[in-house]
């Protein structure tokens, strides 16, 4: 029982560090570029794709069972759409500004890379409680490390971090930070230190 | 004339998909560690991309806007890209064995490459845009997507036979190279 706990927690936790899907297995890029203009974009953007992670792992687990090996991939696609969908049109009605600032990068969770890798690589072989873990687990790793990104972004940029001004700059800024070389710029920066961290805590 | 020369080349350098809209990093990162795959690379995007925005505006506006169906958009698109890449795959490996041979390995790929999807999306978005101007749009952005990856790999090789600080080695020095080739195509923003 002890073991089997300690398994879940498992599953939970390797998507914060020892499988961070952004600084460390590379995975879902464009929307950690394109979004992390600031700290709250940045975590509406996760949290976004954690919710569409989590659904569709738990109906993707649910369902391969009956999904004929040769269409999986585009039953898959279906599903992470269908999710896609109801996440794009609830941030139309409810959060209108997170969702103009997001733009096109809503539509384009459908083909996030580490949504469709954790369908293909951990929900069609394991139960629904765990996927649901699982999808949870790397779906808040993924919402973290857009939150760090657009922190750092925002505080070097415009010298405020979620919209609270932290009064270290006398002007505007560096604004560089928040168009687009920052972004690869800051993401080269975070993407060694979380390397370095990973080596630290789970050697080579 | 002229306005599609506008729209080829603002779509080209000035709001260059890789480096000013972020999309299609995965193989900008991934398939640029040699310049002869990155150019494989470039040309099934360039060909996949123009192919699928024409027929997503199509159905768009044939399909999806007359029945009031826009809230399909999302699957409908994407659905519809999976199948013309294998279609294309297909039709390719039947009709040019050798087109296929130097494209094929990189058609799969492309499904999930998001250039492909964002500019459909946004190809879509521009309500003045007609059937040239989209597909302008479309070539346009496909060889600019072409162009930043040509030019990275290009560099990236160099980098391999430089010295570069421990912590920095691989992916974050691609990274760094990546930024400082946005801060010069941000130079061409003076074009627009």
């Amino acid at each position: 029982m002890a073991e089997e706990k300690k398994n879940r927690l498992d599953i939970f936790l390797k998507g914060f560090i020892k499988e961070n899907p952004t600084f460390v297995m590379l995975l879902g890029l464009c929307p950690t570029l394109g979004t992390t203009t600031s700290a709250i974009n940045g975590m509406g953007m996760g949290l976004a794709t954690a919710f569409v992670l989590t659904m569709s792992n738990l109906v993707i687990s649910l369902a391969a069972p009956y999904i004929p090996d040769k269409v999986r991939i585009p039953s898959y696609i279906v599903i992470i759409a269908s999710f896609v969908t109801m996440v794009d049109m609830t941030m139309h009605a409810y959060a209108p500004e997170l969702y103009k600032a997001l733009g096109i990068f809503i539509p384009l969770i459908v083909v996030n890379c580490i949504i469709l890798g954790r369908a293909e690589a951990f929900a069609s072989k394991n139960g629904p409680w765990d996927s649901i873990l699982d999808g949870l687990g790397v779906g808040l790793g993924f919402t973290m490390s857009l939150t760090i990104l657009g922190a750092v972004r925002e505080i070097l940029g415009s010298g405020k971090v979620f919209g609270l001004n932290l009064h270290i700059y006398h002007g505007d800024g560096i604004l560089v930070f928040i168009l687009a070389p920052g972004a690869f710029l800051v993401l080269a920066y975070l993407i060694a230190i979380g390397q370095r961290i990973k080596k630290r805590i789970y050697g080579e | 004339m002229e306005n599609l020369l506008v729209i080829l080349i603002a779509a080209m350098f000035v709001n260059n998909i890789v480096l000013t809209k972020f999309l299609g990093l995965c193989p900008f990162i991934g398939v640029s560690r040699k310049l002869s795959t990155a150019a494989g690379m470039a040309g099934a995007v360039v060909f996949v991309m123009t192919l699928a925005t024409i027929v997503t505006w199509l159905l768009q506006k044939y399909v999806l806007v007359p029945y009031h169906l826009e809230y399909l958009q999302t699957i409908v698109f994407i659905l519809v890209i999976a199948a013309l890449v294998q279609m294309v795959e297909i039709i390719l490996k039947k009709v040019s064995p050798s087109l296929y041979q130097a494209l094929g390995i990189y058609l799969p790929l492309i499904t999930t490459n998001c250039a492909i999807l964002g500019v459909a999306l946004l190809a879509v978005q521009n309500t003045e845009f007609g059937l040239l101007e989209t597909t302008f749009f479309a070539i346009g952005n496909g060889l600019g997507f072409g162009l930043a990856l040509v030019v990275f790999s290009s560099i990236r090789e160099k980098l391999d036979l430089n010295d570069v600080p421990a912590a920095m080695e691989g992916v974050p020095i691609a990274f760094v190279v990546a930024a400082i080739l946005s801060l010069a195509f941000m130079g061409f923003a003076g074009l627009a």
